[in-house]
């Protein structure tokens, strides 16, 4: 198949001359982004012949084209309810496909130690200091949207925490897919960085204002220097139509340490890779996440751990729910590097399916290459019990309630340790607005 | 209350109960013993509705009304209360939450006010203190991690908390030590009323030593074959189940 034809490819490689990137001119960049859509166009869109594709077709996206930016993006009237979480009023950086918003976001008075602004302002300030960020080759492990996202990355978070600092209250990201007159591509760059000493409470969020069809390409690198320490929910509640593909880098330090939440609800597909280096020791990652699927969604989640350092430590816990048509994925791969003695980890997943239509395939890997070693993980797909269901009626409890009573418990588990808990109460009614009304028996 | 009528149930092809009939009144207390595989769960299970039980011949009547029509939930409503022997673990979900949400569905279904959160902790108080049980229990999840004695006592405190009109206890006694099948009596004992009544399903007499019994009934191969008093149990208990068969089938002979 000559894959340079397709519509998908061909929009992607005209957006390179049409998007009117920010930075457009500069030396340095310009060469970096031709690059990387150079390696885009030689290797086209991944198949499921690669692993971390095996089950997530993209056959139907290749089809598509996209415009290379929306016009309005940065102006648009968005009510500000659609990004709101209740007890999170602190700093916040709004994208709206994926162009800064300057009205909805929430830059002034800083807290000491953190630095938080959009990549397209920090290129038009400073373009230099980004080089390490934007120039970079891509590398061994990246694929075709990798690369694309080097090649077309218009707007980000860039986001800093002094060695240090705590920044007590949680950092709100917001990116909003907007309804827009076309169907628009975007891809963002992010980058968090938490210094020596300092702490972070992160939300990252994913939402919609309108039924849209639009492609979102994020990638984010996230530093942990030694003793930092991150605490990240991931709300993910984009438009029932959108493609979404995101990619998040971890590095930790030594005795750095990530507890990551994620709930994944919306999108048509959604893909979320999740890269985590233990790089230094005792450091810590802490995963935790859910998705709920129903229609014809498709998610996939890819958790891939690398511990390096000594005595470092990795727990997931991830649920999956799937009912109609839709297809969940779960691919949670754990390495333990020559040398990475004293590595304990830990992996499980469980998923249940609500229909007969549904599916949702898991795959746990875990490859040792040290000693003393604790590692423990297990994945099961399952349906409702009915015997618990049976336990719940005879109680007085209806079929349904019981029903979406257990499917809220099955989920509850991901997301039990997200603070504060209004935000916690919050995400859980997300999850229940988004259960079916009525599951099947 | 309750009459059932020549009742047949099949599982999965096989016949299970073979024609049972048992008449219980409100403020009785049944015992029905009989060895293992005679079909004592089965009927407890059929009384509260479990789906794969096939009711071949006969009828079951609550109220004057077709019990074996009403789904789980509407007998729950309606005062069934089935105490599983082997009650279910429900990881995630929380003992307090559940039982509030079982409490006020019934309340609901009965056209009575929910209970607020308030209300329902005073209730809870009360019958913990009868059932002597741990606040703490509360707070973990329904059933999770309990001992085999702690998961009884929570059938027969949801029960207290429930107040059904006709309690259907399945083998609660089996593994309880002697200080938890008292207490598990007291529970159902200080609930004795004359509105209520309890089939209290068992394979030992030890139970009925503690929940005196209005009748007795011994259920064998799928039938009630003997009935009788407080004290049916007592012989049972010196002579076996084997005493039953051996005199039905001198009874047949003769």
């Amino acid at each position: 198949m000559n894959t340079a034809a397709l519509p998908f490819v061909l929009s992607m490689r005209e957006a390179l001359q049409t998007a009117r990137l920010p930075g457009s001119g500069i030396g340095w960049l310009d060469s970096a982004r031709a690059e990387a859509m150079q390696s885009f166009l030689a290797n086209g869109l991944p198949t499921t012949r690669n692993e971390l594709w095996k089950y997530t077709a993209l056959r139907a996206l290749s089809q598509r084209a996209y415009a290379a930016r929306d016009e309005q993006a940065a102006t648009r009237a968005i009510d500000e309810s659609a990004s709101a979480l209740p007890g999170i009023d602190g700093p916040r950086l709004v994208f709206v496909n994926g162009a800064f918003h300057a009205d909805l976001s929430k830059l002034d008075a800083l807290p000491q130690g953190l630095s938080l602004m959009p990549l397209s302002q920090a290129l038009a300030d400073q373009p230099e200091p980004l080089r390490f960020l934007l120039a970079r080759r891509p590398q061994g492990n990246a694929d075709a949207f990798a690369s694309l996202n080097i090649a077309l990355a218009s707007d980000g978070a860039l986001l800093r925490i002094t060695a240090g600092a705590q920044i007590e209250a949680p950092v709100h990201l917001v990116h909003i897919g907007a309804a827009a007159d076309h169907d628009v591509a975007w891809h963002s760059r992010g980058y968090v960085e938490i210094g020596e000493n300092a702490s972070l409470r992160l939300i990252e969020h994913h939402v919609g204002a309108g039924e849209n069809t639009h492609f979102a390409n994020l990638a984010c690198d996230v530093v942990l220097r030694e003793r930092a320490s991150l605490d990240l929910v991931i709300v993910q509640d984009v438009a029932s139509g959108t493609t979404l593909l995101r990619r998040t880098d971890f590095d930790l330090r030594d005795d750095a340490r990530v507890t990551l939440h994620a709930l994944e609800l919306g999108g048509a597909l959604t893909r979320h890779e999740i890269r985590a280096m233990l790089d230094g020791d005792r450091a810590r990652f802490e995963s935790r996440g859910a998705f709920a699927l129903r229609a014809r969604q498709h998610a996939d989640t890819e958790l891939l751990i690398e511990h390096r350092g000594r005595d470092t430590a990795s727990d997931a816990l991830w649920r999956g729910v799937a009912d109609d048509r839709a297809r969940g994925v779960f691919h949670g791969a754990i390495t333990v590097a020559q040398g990475a003695d004293g590595a304990d980890a830990k992996l499980s997943n469980k998923n249940l399916l609500l229909s007969r239509d549904a599916e949702i395939d898991t795959r746990p890997v875990l490859e040792i290459h040290a000693d003393e070693v604790k590692a423990a993980h297990g994945a099961t797909v399952g349906q409702l019990d009915e015997r618990t269901l049976f336990y719940l009626r005879s109680r007085g409890i209806n079929a349904e309630d019981a029903r979406i009573l257990l499917v809220r418990a099955f989920c509850a588990a991901a997301l039990s340790r997200i603070e504060p808990q209004a935000l916690r109460e919050h995400i859980e009614m997300l999850l229940l607005a988004h259960l079916p009304k009525q599951i099947a028996p | 209350m309750l009459k059932i009528d020549n009742l047949h149930v099949r599982i999965a092809g096989r016949e299970i109960l073979k024609g049972l009939s048992l008449e219980v009144n409100a403020g009785e207390v049944h015992a029905v013993m009989g060895p293992n595989g005679a079909g004592k769960s089965t009927l407890g299970y059929v009384l509260a509705g479990r789906a794969g039980y096939e009711v071949t011949q006969g009828s079951v009547t609550y109220d004057g009304r077709n019990l074996l029509e009403m789904e789980p939930e509407q007998r729950a409503a309606a005062g069934v209360f089935l105490a599983f022997q082997y009650p279910v673990e429900i990881p995630g979900v929380n003992n307090t939450y559940f039982l509030r949400a079982a409490l006020n569905a019934q309340r609901k279904a009965r056209g009575k006010a929910e209970l607020d959160s308030m209300e329902f902790l005073k209730l809870v108080r009360e019958k913990l203190k009868v059932m002597q049980l741990s606040p703490e229990l509360l707070n973990r999840a329904v059933n999770e991690g309990f001992s085999g004695g702690e998961k009884k006592r929570n059938e027969i405190f949801q029960m207290a908390v429930l107040e059904p009109r006709l309690a259907i206890l399945d083998e609660t006694d089996s593994g309880l030590d002697i200080d938890a099948l008292q207490r598990v009596a007291e529970g159902v004992n200080t609930m004795r009323d004359a509105r209520r009544a309890f089939i209290v399903i068992t394979h030992y007499q030890r139970l009925l030593d503690y929940i005196v019994p209005d009748f007795v009934h011994v259920l064998a191969d799928g039938r009630i074959v003997e009935s009788g008093d407080a004290s049916l149990a007592q012989e049972l208990e010196a002579h076996g189940y084997a005493w039953v068969a051996e005199r039905k089938l001198a009874g047949a002979d003769a």
